[in-house]
C-alpha cells in the first residue's frame, strides 16, 4: 500500500467557509494508522480549526519528523507543503522555513519519541528562541511505529502491554516548554475535540513559540490498564483549568460569561483568546504560578489540560532578529547584492 | 662577506598567545606589501586563548611563492617557553632578534647565528606605566627595530597605524612613538640594515590581503544568502562572524534598519544544517559553515537534502582530522566524507577553492549551483587559505549577472494550467521543477519527504518508482571534469575553472 487518494466527489450543499472553502479542502489523503488511533482525532481537530479560522490552505506549512505523529500530516491539510523531515529534526527544518518566509503558519506535528528523546534538544532551542509556531506533540508515551517501546514521556512505574514496568521518569515537556519561555502553552487531549479545536486554533493565532502537548492514546500498545497514556487513564485524571474560546477579528462575541470568570487576551492579529476559569486558582499569565500549580497536580496525579500559559506580551524570532517584514525568498539581487561599486571600496580597504 | 637576501627570506615570530602579537605582526607583514613586496604569513596557533605558544611566520618572496619554505632566516624569539628550539630553527648564518632586558647564559645561544639582542622590556618598562600598555608597545618596539634591521620604509608603516587606529585617534601617536623607540634603538646599536632587505618592488600592482574565510562571507553576501546557520568551531567560525558583519554593513536597511539577513547560531550542527535545509526548501539562499566534526554530525542531514532535492550550500573549512584531531591545524582532510556524504548512494557537488579569491567567487556561485541542481553543494576550503591573510587578485563583480535560481513554477504557470510532479524530469536532464511553498492555493503543493516516492512526491516502496528515482539522480549529476550537465558545463567553464 502506498498513498490513498481522497475521491474528490462532495456533497453540494457541504458547507464552505468565508473564503469558500469546505471542510473538504482542508483535508489529506486517507490515514494509514490504526483504525482508532488518537492522532487520527488531533488531525481531524487540526482540520476543522483551519476550516473554522478561514485559513487559506496554501498559506500554511506543515512539518514533521519521524514516527506515526510525523506521519500524520499526509492526512490533513492536502493543499499545503509539507515536509516530513528527519528523526527528532523537524523543529530545526522548521526555523529555517519560517526564516525564509516569515509570512505563512508554521505547523509542526511531533511525537514524544521524536521531540522528547531524539530531538529533545531541538524542541528546546526552537522554543527558547521563540519561533513563531504551532508545536504539536502526539503524546502516547511509547513508540508505536517500532512496536511498543517505552517513550520518554511514560510515566515511571507505569506497565507496557507485555506488563513491563517503566523505571524511567518521565520527561514533561509542559514544564520543560513553560521553563524554556513558550509564550502559548496548552495541553489537550486527542479524546476531547470540544476543548482541543479552541487550543490549536489559539495556538494558530498566537504569534510566537505555541506549544501543545496533546496527549493522544495508542491504540495498539498503550491503551491497556497499568498505562497512564490509555483513553480511561486520561479521561479519569484529566483536570481542565479553563475553556477556550478564539474570537476572530471583528468577530461579534456572541458567548455570555458571567464577570469575573473571564480573561481575554488579545493577540498581534486581532485576535482574542477568551478564556473561562474552571479552576479558580489558575491564572494563565503567571508563568512561575502555574508552574507551581502543575507541579502540585501532578504530584496529586493528576492530568492538568486547556491553556496553561499566555504571554501576552509574546514576541518571536523575526523581532529578535529584526528581519524585515517581507520575506526572504521575494528578495532580488537588487536588494541583496552590494555591487560591483562597492567591492572595489572594498579590494581598496585591503590593500 | 655573504651577499644579502633582498626580498627573499623567512621570518618567524615566537610570541605566547594573547600578548596582542597578531596585530603587530600583521602590521609588519603589510608594510611590506606596501613596498610592493609579496609575503605569506601563517599563523601557527594552538587550541587556547591564553598562555600557549603561537608562531607567525612571514615569508618574503618577490616571486610571489606562497608555500611554507622551511627554515627562518630572522627568529624573532618572544617566548621563553619555545626559546630552544625556536633557536634551533635558525638556519646557519641567521639572525636571532630578542629581547635582552636580562642577560641569558651564553649556552641558550649558537655560535654560527648573528644575535642582536633589544632591551624590549626595559624600554617599555621605561617608557610606559601602565602593565597592558608595557606589553602591547613591547610588540610595536620590535616591529620598529626591525624596520631599521630590514630597511623597511618607516613611513608606510606610519601610515598603516594611522589607518588602523582611524577612529581611534588619541591610539596614533603612542604606537608611533614605539615604533620610533625600536627603531632608533636598533639604528644606534646594530649595523642598519642587515643581511636580510626589503627593497621597494612591483610584485603586489592591485593584489588584496585577505584571509579565505571573510573572502567566502564576502561571496556569500553578493551570491544572495540570507539565511547562515552555524556553530562555533574552529577554523569556521570566522566565516560567519565575518557575514554577520558585512551584513550589517551591506544589509540593513538605511530608513527603517530592518535587516534582510538572519545569522542563526544554532545549539549544534545538526540543527544548523537543518535550518539550512529549511529555509532552502522554502526558497531562501542559505548557508552553514563548519569543519570535519561538523560534517560527520551533518551526515543524515545531508542524505535528506541530496534525496529530497533541497538546495544547501555549505563550507567545510577542513582542519586536522579524525575526530578532535588538531583542530587548529590544516588538513584537506574531509575530501571523502563530503564527496559521499550520508548512509545510501549520495555524490556531492564539491568545490575547492585554491585562494580567497575563489573563496570569494566559489562562495557567490554556490548558491546558483545549489538552486540550479536542487543539491547541497560544498565549498571545501583549510584552515591555511581561510584563516591566513593571502595576496591574491582583487574579487570582480558583474552587475547584469543574475541569481540563478533554479527551476521553479509560479503562480501564474499554475494557474494557467501547468502540469506539476514534484520530481517529474520535464526537461530529461534529471532536475526536476520546484514550488515555493505558499505559491498557489489549490495547485503546485507537494509533500517532501526522506523516504521513496513516486513522481508525484507520494510515498512509495515500489521498486520501479525507486529506480526511477536513483537513476534521474544520477542524470542531474555533473558525472566528471567533462560535466554530462549541460547546464553545470556551460557554467563551469564561464568560469573558467580549466
Amino acid at each position: 500500500m502506498t498513498y490513498i487518494a481522497k475521491p474528490k466527489l462532495r456533497h453540494p450543499r457541504l458547507a464552505t467557509n468565508k473564503f469558500g472553502f469546505t471542510h473538504r479542502d482542508y483535508e489529506g489523503a486517507v490515514s494509514t494508522l490504526c483504525a482508532g488511533c488518537g492522532h487520527d482525532s488531533i488531525s481531524a481537530a487540526i482540520i476543522q480549526s483551519c476550516f473554522e479560522l478561514n485559513l487559506p490552505p496554501h498559506r500554511i506549512a506543515k512539518l514533521s519528523g519521524i514516527g506515526c505523529s510525523s506521519k500524520t500530516p499526509t492526512y490533513f491539510l492536502g493543499s499545503s507543503h509539507g515536509f516530513n523531515s528527519v528523526h527528532g529534526r523537524m523543529p530545526s527544518v522548521l526555523t529555517g522555513a519560517n526564516l525564509a518566509n516569515r509570512d505563512l503558519i508554521y505547523l509542526g506535528i511531533s511525537g514524544d519519541g521524536d521531540s522528547a528523546s531524539i530531538g529533545l534538544g531541538q524542541f528546546a532551542h526552537s522554543v527558547r528562541r521563540g519561533v513563531n509556531m504551532v508545536y504539536v506533540v502526539e503524546n502516547n508515551g511509547v513508540y508505536g511505529l517500532t512496536k511498543g517501546q517505552f517513550s520518554a514521556t511514560s510515566d515511571r512505574g507505569s506497565k507496557s502491554k507485555k506488563g513491563a514496568a517503566n523505571l524511567d521518569a518521565a520527561v514533561d515537556m509542559v514544564m520543560l516548554a513553560m521553563e524554556l519561555g513558550a509564550t502559548y502553552v496548552a495541553r489537550g487531549f486527542s479524546g476531547d475535540k470540544s476543548q482541543l479545536v479552541p487550543l490549536i486554533k489559539g495556538a494558530i493565532v498566537h504569534r510566537g513559540a505555541a506549544f501543545i502537548d496533546c496527549i493522544s492514546p495508542c491504540i495498539a500498545f498503550n491503551n491497556h490498564s497499568g498505562s497512564t497514556k490509555g483513553f480511561d487513564y486520561v479521561r479519569e485524571h484529566n483536570e481542565a483549568v479553563n475553556r477556550l474560546d478564539v474570537m476572530l477579528p471583528r468577530e461579534p462575541i456572541t458567548a455570555e460569561y458571567e464577570p469575573g470568570e473571564v480573561e481575554e487576551v488579545a493577540q498581534h492579529d486581532g485576535s482574542v483568546l477568551r478564556l473561562r476559569k474552571l479552576a479558580e486558582e489558575y491564572g494563565v499569565h503567571d508563568r512561575i504560578a502555574a508552574m507551581n500549580y502543575l507541579q502540585n497536580s501532578k504530584a496529586a496525579g493528576e492530568i492538568v489540560t486547556g491553556v496553561l500559559h499566555v504571554d501576552p506580551e509574546a514576541d518571536d524570532l523575526h523581532d529578535n532578529l529584526n528581519t524585515l517584514n517581507a520575506p526572504f525568498n521575494k528578495l532580488t539581487e537588487k536588494e541583496l547584492c552590494p555591487g560591483s561599486a562597492a567591492l572595489e571600496k572594498f579590494n581598496a580597504s585591503r590593500r | 662577506m655573504p651577499q644579502p637576501k633582498v626580498n627573499d627570506f623567512v621570518i618567524k615570530f615566537a610570541n605566547v598567545n594573547g600578548s596582542g602579537s597578531a596585530s603587530a605582526n600583521q602590521l609588519f607583514a603589510k608594510s611590506i606589501l606596501r613596498m610592493g613586496v609579496p609575503v605569506s604569513p601563517r599563523n601557527i596557533f594552538p587550541s587556547n586563548i591564553h598562555g600557549l605558544p603561537t608562531w607567525y611566520e612571514v615569508r618574503v618572496s618577490e616571486a610571489g611563492y606562497l608555500g611554507a619554505r622551511g627554515g627562518v632566516d630572522l627568529m624573532v624569539a618572544m617566548n621563553p617557553q619555545t626559546w630552544d628550539r625556536d633557536v634551533l630553527g635558525i638556519e646557519p648564518g641567521g639572525y636571532l632578534l630578542y629581547d635582552s632586558t636580562k642577560s641569558l647564559p651564553p649556552s641558550k645561544f649558537r655560535e654560527d647565528i648573528n644575535v642582536i639582542g633589544v632591551p624590549l622590556t626595559g624600554i617599555g618598562t621605561r617608557e610606559y606605566s601602565d602593565p597592558r600598555q608595557r606589553q602591547l608597545f613591547r610588540n610595536i618596539i620590535y616591529i620598529g627595530a626591525l624596520s631599521a634591521l630590514l630597511a623597511i620604509d618607516m613611513a608606510e608603516i606610519e601610515k598603516l597605524i594611522r589607518e588602523q587606529f582611524s577612529g581611534k585617534d588619541s591610539l596614533i601617536a603612542p604606537n608611533i612613538q614605539a615604533l620610533h623607540l625600536g627603531h632608533a634603538y636598533a639604528t644606534e646599536n646594530f649595523e642598519c640594515p642587515i643581511d636580510l632587505q626589503v627593497r621597494r618592488g612591483d610584485g603586489v600592482g592591485d593584489k588584496i590581503f585577505i584571509e579565505g574565510n571573510e573572502a567566502a562571507a564576502l561571496g556569500c553576501v553578493y551570491g544572495g544568502a540570507t539565511v547562515a546557520a552555524w556553530y562555533p568551531i574552529t577554523p569556521s567560525s570566522s566565516l560567519a562572524e565575518a557575514f554577520e558583519l558585512h551584513c550589517r554593513n551591506y544589509r540593513s536597511d538605511r530608513k527603517t534598519g530592518k535587516n534582510r539577513f538572519a545569522v542563526i547560531q544554532a545549539e549544534d550542527e545538526l540543527a544548523s544544517i537543518g535550518m539550512v535545509i529549511g529555509a532552502g526548501w522554502n526558497g531562501a539562499r542559505a548557508f552553514t559553515c563548519t569543519s570535519g566534526p561538523g560534517i560527520s554530525l551533518m551526515q543524515e542531514f545531508i542524505g535528506l537534502a541530496y534525496f529530497a532535492e533541497i538546495p544547501a550550500v555549505i563550507f567545510d573549512v577542513q582542519r586536522g582530522g579524525p575526530s578532535t584531531g588538531m583542530p587548529t591545524r590544516t588538513q584537506q582532510s574531509d575530501v571523502l566524507s563530503c564527496a559521499y556524504a550520508s548512509h545510501g548512494d549520495t555524490k556531492h557537488v564539491l568545490l575547492f577553492p585554491e585562494d580567497p579569491h575563489e573563496c570569494f567567487e566559489f562562495a557567490s556561485s554556490a548558491f546558483d549551483f545549489a538552486e540550479r541542481l536542487q543539491t547541497p553543494v560544498f565549498v571545501l576550503s583549510d584552515l591555511d587559505i581561510a584563516m591566513n591573510d593571502r595576496l591574491c587578485e582583487p574579487f570582480v563583480w558583474d552587475d547584469s549577472r543574475a541569481y540563478d535560481r533554479g527551476k521553479l513554477v509560479s503562480h501564474d504557470e499554475l494557474e494557467a494550467g501547468a502540469e506539476f510532479g514534484r520530481y517529474l524530469d520535464v526537461d530529461g536532464d534529471g532536475v526536476a521543477y520546484r514550488t515555493y511553498p505558499g505559491t498557489h492555493p489549490t495547485r503546485g503543493s507537494f509533500f517532501t519527504r526522506g523516504t521513496s516516492k513516486d513522481r508525484y512526491a507520494r510515498y512509495s516502496e515500489a521498486g520501479p518508482d525507486y529506480q526511477d528515482n536513483m537513476q534521474r539522480l544520477l542524470r542531474s549529476r555533473p558525472r566528471d571534469p567533462s560535466c554530462q550537465n549541460r547546464w553545470f558545463r556551460k557554467h563551469a567553464s564561464r568560469r573558467n575553472w580549466g
